[in-house]
């Protein structure tokens, strides 16, 4: 965060250096004037509201310095367990939904599905990868909600899910909603991936000797790896940061660390208002270190697959 | 016999992601049309579009994000223009605050901006006007990584230098090389991220719920609360503008593109 607030002074010299090209040499470049608006605006609207959290999470309510918000984080029994939710959850999904999307992937590109699927299954991932917030809680109270389309189906036949433990509005109900847009978004990113391994890989390998399991675990599995955890990373910070389709399933019933923090603007149930930056500033790094480790995996992704 | 087995396989995996996108969306359908009892009707849609509420909180969403595209190209253009032309050297930079959305939560962000800009000596969350300012820049900002990517992607696929060399040679000024020769070559770059924020605004509950705006998304919420089939029409209509809005990327970018676009 800090390095990112120094960015805007660089422009001045890599502008200098390239506008010598066009302009006199040694005369000053004015270049970097036409990004000031952009970065203002990042200032002002990103930059100064998130660090303004950060600032006054190490305030107490009288405004000395203090530790204490954060102490409480590791400490507060309400706080720990909305942390464990939402990092359970982001887990759980991304792997769910990580495995289930690169099946899919998997199926479309390689696995031999016409290409009809294909085309079919591709488009439909990126309006599912798209889909979410309210109107996703909506469709799938609709369809496995308590009155829901499947969930009569199934009464129907016999079967009533509510009476076997499953309920939509619970940490699996909120598992399924957010799967909706979390496989598609594997699917986008790791087909592109599964393409690119390229055929003469496949076929050294078995004139070499090697089985199909052999060429997956040593050389198709280790080339896509970086691929495939990067997404994973995004899919867990996709659904660690996401409120609105919980706050619309579970109505607050499921302790989440972003539902509590907007609990904490409507009105301070946590007594402590900069307990409630401490939470966002705890929500900021994770993301933080998750988006790090996607970006460190990213690169590392492109050296095989290009 | 292993290509077969491996199609089978690959089939079976195919038809459950088909499956998992189309029951919800059936079912949702099947749900949004039984309001009558014993009967298929489009009642429940009746019913939402009745509502004056409804209609006012889709023309506000859509004033909104009509704003929000519109400041969103007037920013992002030029700046990506510009820095392809004469800053090389900030492209990772930019590349990396273009990120940012994704590690900030939309709730972190809406706290911080109320925090920053609701009290003295700004002030913004007084009037509903000024409050609207923030609402926008928070779109704005949540919307960026596709906006910017879009633009970026587009202005990666045709030679700026040289288009801006000739016309600035034949006399255009810096206003007319970008209005007139760089927008037009990245039109579809420039629709593709329109319409996917169009989409993000549209369905966006977090920032105009905690600013207290009248929008689509807080409006849901309240029907959401009390009644039981006017939900299953709404994500019906949500599902329709999704739809909608990659469709026509779709079309206009020719699957390539809006696949770039949706990764992020």
């Amino acid at each position: 965060m800090a390095q990112l607030t120094q960015a805007p002074p660089a422009p001045t010299a890599s502008g200098a250096a390239l506008g010598a090209r066009r302009a006199a040499a040694g005369q000053f470049s004015w270049n970097w004037l036409g990004v000031v608006p952009f970065f203002l605006f990042i200032i002002a609207f990103l930059i100064l509201p998130s660090s303004r959290l950060i600032t006054d999470s190490f305030q107490d309510p009288t405004g000395a310095f203090t530790l204490a918000n954060f102490a409480a984080l590791f400490r507060d029994p309400l706080i720990i367990k909305a942390y464990r939710n939402s990092l359970e959850i982001g887990v759980a999904t991304s792997l769910i939904g990580g495995v289930f999307g690169f099946l899919v992937a998997y199926a479309i590109t390689l696995g031999g599905a016409p290409g009809w699927v294909r085309s079919g299954l591709m488009t439909f991932s990126g309006i599912a990868a798209n889909f979410g917030g309210v109107p996703l809680a909506f469709a799938f109270i609709a369809t496995v909600g308590r009155t829901g389309f499947l969930t009569a189906l199934l009464r129907g036949a016999g079967f009533d899910i509510y009476q076997n433990g499953f309920s939509l509005y619970s940490f699996f109900g909120l598992l399924l909603a957010y799967n909706y847009f979390q496989f598609p978004l594997m699917v986008l990113t790791i087909s592109p991936a599964l393409e690119g391994l390229r055929a003469e890989w496949q076929e050294a390998s078995q004139n070499l000797g090697a089985s199909s399991f052999q060429y997956w675990r040593d050389i198709a599995f280790p080339i896509l790896l970086p691929s495939i955890l990067g997404t994973m990373l995004l899919l867990f910070g996709s659904a660690f940061g996401a409120f609105a389709t919980a706050q619309a399933l579970t109505g607050g019933t499921l302790i989440l660390a972003s539902l509590l923090i907007g609990t904490e603007i409507r009105g301070d149930t946590l007594g402590n208002a900069n307990l409630g930056y401490a939470l966002a500033v705890g929500m900021v790094v994770i993301m933080a270190v998750t988006i790090g480790l996607y970006a460190l995996l990213q690169r590392r992704a492109s050296r095989w697959l290009r | 016999m292993n290509s077969r087995r491996g199609s089978w396989w690959g089939l079976l995996w195919a038809l459950l992601g088909a499956l998992y996108f189309f029951v919800p969306m059936y079912g949702t359908l099947d749900f949004s049309l039984r309001m009558i009892k014993g009967q298929i009707t489009l009642e429940a849609y009746r019913v939402v579009l009745a509502d004056p509420a409804f209609l006012q909180a889709v023309v506000f969403s859509v004033e909104m994000a009509v704003i929000t595209i519109l400041v969103s190209i007037l920013l992002f253009v030029p700046t990506a223009y510009w820095i392809h032309l004469r800053l090389p050297r900030l492209r990772p930079v930019v590349e990396l605050i273009t990120l940012l959305p994704f590690i900030v939560p939309t709730i972190v962000l809406v706290f911080g901006l109320i925090r920053t800009f609701g009290r003295p000596p700004f002030s913004l969350t007084n009037t509903g006007a000024t409050t609207n300012i923030l609402l926008v820049a928070g779109y704005i900002i949540l919307s960026m990584p596709y906006m910017y990517r879009a633009v970026d992607v587009g202005l990666r696929s045709i030679d700026i230098h040289s288009l801006t060399e000739a016309s600035l040679s034949l006399g255009s000024s810096w206003l007319d090389v970008i209005a007139r020769v760089i927008v037009p070559n990245l039109r579809v770059a420039i629709l593709a991220g329109s319409l996917i924020t169009f989409a993000t605004v549209m369905g966006e509950l977090v920032l105009a719920d905690f600013l207290v705006r009248p929008a689509l998304g807080p409006y849901m919420v309240e029907v959401g609360k009390d009644t039981v089939y006017q939900p299953a029409a709404l994500g019906i209509m949500s599902f329709a503008i999704t739809w909608a809005a990659m469709g026509l990327i779709a079309i206009f970018a020719r699957g390539d593109t809006a696949r770039r676009l949706t990764v992020r």
